[in-house]
């Protein structure tokens, strides 16, 4: 770290952002008022502060006036903060000497009709980042090497789709299941939609192209014990058949797919032999055990889409093109059996689904739609024949249907040992039990944790071939950290001060990514690599003995300070 | 041998393929037919089901690939031919003249303020207008300013030329010609969109007739604080607001009358979220959402669907409307649909409609298709190598397909798609390596 040597020269960069700040805040009279700031040694106002022309302000202006920090007066940081703290790494200023104030979100849009008032606060935005960024210092972000081999959990078709692809991308790949084959769930699949190819069929050539990758370690009957470490130098313990196996890799990806719920109770199940789900139909008819129907009803939506508080809320997406699927081999397995699905909302979505279905009603498969309100009635009658009583909405009447077999379409959740995993790679579950990702519209295959990444039907119920989209975009991501070697983390993280810290562990517990241990002499350590900034242990240090590099409490207090008028 | 890649294409798949492999060290051109990358995403006011401000989470994503030392951006631009193979294709872009160099625009707007010309507005759907030169919305990546030949007076009358007395930069070029780029790439990723139909072809619903009959890409610039009305939820007909709006579902998709028999994927959840926008504007609004079956399928919308009706108090009628007439005084529309419960035919009044219409691959998927021998399907879309187990693959090796032009998809499964071509050009960069 450089010691503080010479009084701070601030430049400050004033931005109209056209008419958005230009409108309302009296942008020249701003730059004004920055000029008498303490420490300012330069100011001006940009039309565009953001434009390469006021990039290179920046740049010309850091040079000219021997600039030691810089504040820019603007939009915000989240989408502008990275631009201008690049110009100024460009001018050899390192990039946490900049400091940006928002006076467009925070000010000129909020106060669009009041311009007085609005250029007031502008000035004391202003004078707010001023007075902080003349106590900014320079910081490093650690840079870590990344080990170029995955771990992917998961044997089924997501799993392997991501494994294949890392590595055909040239990574060493750990590839995880913990039964003795592979394949997943495809395993008790019969055929699959929409081009009706069977599963084996799929599953052999997955096999294969796992076999065939001289970069994938396939390690069957083998669960994940225990991960440490973190992007880059993850150390896994696998349990293979009851023996520990160690594993160094450098990125992780979770793919362990998802469960079936049993409907235990519902419509009869569990106490009928011919009241099946969805999924044991499947089994049934891969193994050529379906003896003939005559009459088959199919229920949808059961245990899914319940609309109540902790229920099962989500749609399962898969479960309507799979009753389609299976009532059209049943027509062609069995042409005189009678077929009907009973279902609130078909959700044969996308491109390919929609003929399907209109297929199944050109193959005589009866749709009948009822509402959640008034679900179906399955009344047992003699020798494992049942009536199916329900209220058919889109004539108003209810309608009483024959039935000697019974499926039920209920959806996936997840795992069991989900919450485990969920646990040990610090990643966490939706409220609706599922993985959850960084961000649910840009970030669908990444979690919050540098390193772990989701895919297939562990993230949500999704088709085969959107598991396999999205098994590539875990194989993408991964592969970037993989294939620069090395990653850069945060700087702002936190620091201790070994004379004030007691050992008393409240940080230890607090840390949301386990960043923080004890050493041998019993004082907290924070590990730079897994800290996030997020400064929960320096607000609950007893002692305050933690601080956070690029948040001091001097800075704040100088910010709100300023905030207040004084200096 | 190049280990560069070509992305066609700067809606949010394109850029996300595009920042997935330049974040890998990979070369990559980014080619966007119109001035400004962003596509669709840039246009929506919201997303679903977290309501996020669109442009506010796209807008970074654009500037990385901007600032990216890796991606070169080449706007205003189409691929004219492909030729070669994985590994080494060479491919013409054409760059169309924007008559303004762009090293020298700042973006800084004095021309489209003192140009005098006006035209409708393509951003905003046609609702607004913008200048004959100009930058399509503020947030437009490059912020570079295109001149629109059609409408300038220089290009239509040769006189004017105020655009070129006014910049500050001198950035103004009317001598600019088309320029041809040459490229040698290993792969193409193609992520061409989607356009909304036509709904003034289903003349029952007056389209185009009636004024305050609107689709939902008019409805998402009508609603957006940075669309023609400031986000002020008007009717087109007379600057009122309106106190009641129908959502009408699947106009145009799930046709069996020779529209689009396929199901656009996205519009139960979209129109469940413009209603929710609808009611955080002006709480009471009646708002009714008419459809056919409610498709929430993907991760938290069912939830989203429920929170719309339990909290936000929207309408969803199981109902086809056969068809929208309008009051010619009043400008305002009755809806009529039958309702399924009571077996007849029921009538609602509306102050505004908001038609659902299919979303529908891009024409020029048919010329792409042709350069680069990458099959279509008979609605357009780009056909997977296989539809079960190679969704991102085409038949011609290293030429790859994400986003909507794929299928019908929303954003999250765009972007993961996007991730998957991305990691299918860099296994072919990686094995193309190894051979030699």
């Amino acid at each position: 770290m450089i010691g503080r040597k010479q009084q701070p020269r601030i430049g400050v960069f004033v931005c109209h952002c056209g008419v958005n700040i230009g409108a309302v805040v009296n942008v020249p009279g701003v730059v004004e008022y920055a000029r008498t700031l303490p420490n300012v040694a330069y100011a001006e106002g940009n039309l565009y502060t953001c434009s390469s022309e006021g990039l290179s302000k920046i740049k010309e202006a850091i040079k000219k006036y021997d600039l030691t920090q810089v504040v820019v007066a603007s939009c915000t940081p989240r989408t502008h903060e990275a631009l201008f703290r690049g110009a100024c790494e460009e001018a050899g200023l390192n990039k946490y000497l900049f400091h940006m104030a928002n006076i467009r979100e925070q000010c000129s849009w909020v106060h669009a009709k009041e311009p007085d008032k609005a250029t007031q606060e502008a000035k004391e935005i202003v004078s707010m980042a001023v007075a902080k960024a003349a106590l900014l210092e320079p910081q490093t972000e650690p840079e870590i090497d990344v080990q170029p081999s995955a771990l992917v959990i998961g044997g089924g078709i997501a799993g392997i789709s991501a494994a294949v692809s890392l590595g055909h991308q040239g990574f060493s790949v750990h590839l995880v299941e913990k039964k003795d084959k592979l394949g997943g769930k495809l395993n008790d699949l019969h055929n699959l939609y929409p081009t009706d190819r069977p599963s084996s069929d799929v599953v052999e050539e997955c096999i294969r192209a796992v076999k065939s990758d001289p970069n994938i370690e396939l390690h069957t009957l083998s669960t994940v014990k225990n991960v440490e470490g973190f992007i880059g130098n993850y150390k896994v313990t696998l349990d293979q058949d009851g023996k520990e196996k160690p594993l160094d890799v450098g990125t992780i990806i979770v793919a362990t797919g998802a469960e079936v719920f049993e409907p235990s109770g519902m419509y009869c199940y569990g106490e009928r032999q011919s009241v099946i789900t969805q999924f044991e139909l499947e089994q049934l008819m891969k193994e050529k055990k379906l003896k003939k129907p005559q009459n088959v009803v199919m229920i949808q939506c059961v245990g899914a889409r319940e609309n109540k508080e902790g229920g099962r809320n989500y749609c399962s997406r898969i479960c309507c093109a799979t009753a389609v699927k299976n009532a059209l081999e049943i027509k062609q397995t069995y042409p005189t059996a009678e077929v009907s699905i009973l279902y609130r909302d078909m959700q044969t979505y996308g491109k390919d689904f929609e003929d399907y279905y209109e297929r199944a009603r050109e193959n005589f498969v009866q749709f009948i739609r009822f509402d959640a309100e008034s679900p179906p009635e399955v009344i047992p009658r003699s020798k494992g024949k049942y009536t199916v009583r329900v209220n058919d909405i889109l004539v108003d009447e209810t309608v009483e249907l024959d039935a000697d077999l019974v499926v039920l379409s209920t959806p996936l959740i997840q795992t069991d040992e989900a919450k485990g995993l969920s646990k040990l790679l610090k990643v966490p579950l939706g409220s609706d039990g599922f993985f959850f990702e960084a961000h649910v519209k840009l970030r669908p295959v990444d979690f919050a944790t540098d390193g772990v990444f989701v895919c297939g039907t562990a993230h949500s119920p999704k088709t085969i071939p959107e598991s396999i989209a999205q098994a590539y975009a875990a194989a993408s991501r991964a592969g970037i950290p993989m294939a620069l070697r090395r990653v850069h983390t945060e700087a702002i993280t936190s620091v201790i001060d070994e004379d004030l810290c007691t050992g008393c562990g409240t940080c230890i517990k607090l840390c949301p990514y386990n960043a923080i241990k004890k050493d041998e002499r019993g004082i907290a350590r924070v590990n730079d690599v897994l800290c996030k900034g997020c400064g929960l242990c320096a607000a609950s240090c007893p002692e305050k003995a933690i601080s956070m590099r690029h948040f001091s409490d001097k800075q704040v207090l100088a910010e709100a300070t300023a905030a207040l008028g004084g200096s | 041998m190049p280990d560069s890649v070509l992305v066609i294409g700067g809606g949010i798949a394109g850029i996300q393929a595009s920042l997935d492999l330049a974040n890998r060290g990979t070369q990559v051109y980014l080619v966007e037919r119109t001035p400004s990358i962003g596509g669709r995403m840039a246009q929506l006011d919201k997303t679903f089901p977290t309501l996020d401000c669109s442009i506010c989470i796209l807008a970074p994503k654009m500037i990385e690939c901007y600032r990216h030392k890796n991606i070169k951006l080449l706007t205003y631009s189409e691929v004219s031919e492909v030729s070669g193979e994985a590994g080494d294709f060479k491919v013409k872009v054409l760059q169309k003249p924007r008559y303004v160099t762009d090293e020298k625009c700042t973006g800084c707007g004095t021309c489209t303020e003192k140009c005098p010309v006006k035209a409708p507005n393509e951003f905003d759907m046609g609702l607004g207008n913008r200048k004959a030169i100009y930058m399509p919305f503020k947030q437009a990546v490059p912020l570079v300013a295109t001149i629109d030949a059609l409408n300038c007076l220089y290009f239509t009358k040769g006189v004017c030329k105020v655009c070129q007395k006014v910049c500050p930069s001198g950035a103004i070029d009317y001598e600019q010609r088309p320029e041809e780029v040459a490229l040698n790439v290993s792969s193409i990723i193609l992520a061409t969109g989607f356009d909304p139909f036509n709904p003034a072809r289903m003349k029952e619903y007056g389209y185009g007739r009636f004024k305050n009959v609107i689709h939902s890409m008019e409805f998402e610039r009508l609603i957006c604080a940075s669309g023609p009305t400031g986000g002020h939820l008007i009717r087109p007909s007379d600057g009122k607001e309106p106190r009641s709006i129908v959502f009408v579902q699947c106009v145009g998709s799930r046709s069996q009358r020779g529209e689009y028999p396929y199901c656009s994927s996205v519009c139960c959840v979209y129109a469940t979220k413009e209603s929710i926008l609808v009611k955080d504007h002006k709480p009471d609004t009646e708002v009714y959402v008419m459809y056919m079956d409610m498709r929430a399928v993907g991760k938290g919308f069912q939830e989203f669907v429920d929170k719309a009706k339990r909290q936000y108090d929207v309408n969803y009628i199981k109902a086809h409307p056969g068809g929208i007439s309008e009051d010619p005084k009043t400008r305002s529309l009755q809806v009529y649909y039958e309702d399924v419960r009571a077996c007849d035919m029921k009538k609602l009044d509306a102050d505004m409609v908001v038609l659902c219409p299919a979303l529908v691959p891009k024409e020029d998927n048919k010329r792409i298709s042709e350069a680069t021998g990458v099959q279509i399907d008979e609605y357009g879309f780009f056909k997977s190598k296989n539809q079960l187990t190679a969704p991102v693959d085409t038949v011609v090796p290293g030429i790859y397909i994400c986003g909507y032009c794929q299928s019908p998809k929303d954003i999250p499964e765009s972007v993961a798609q996007a991730s998957g071509a991305a990691a299918r050009a860099a296994e072919t960069i990686a094995c193309k390596s190894k051979e030699t």
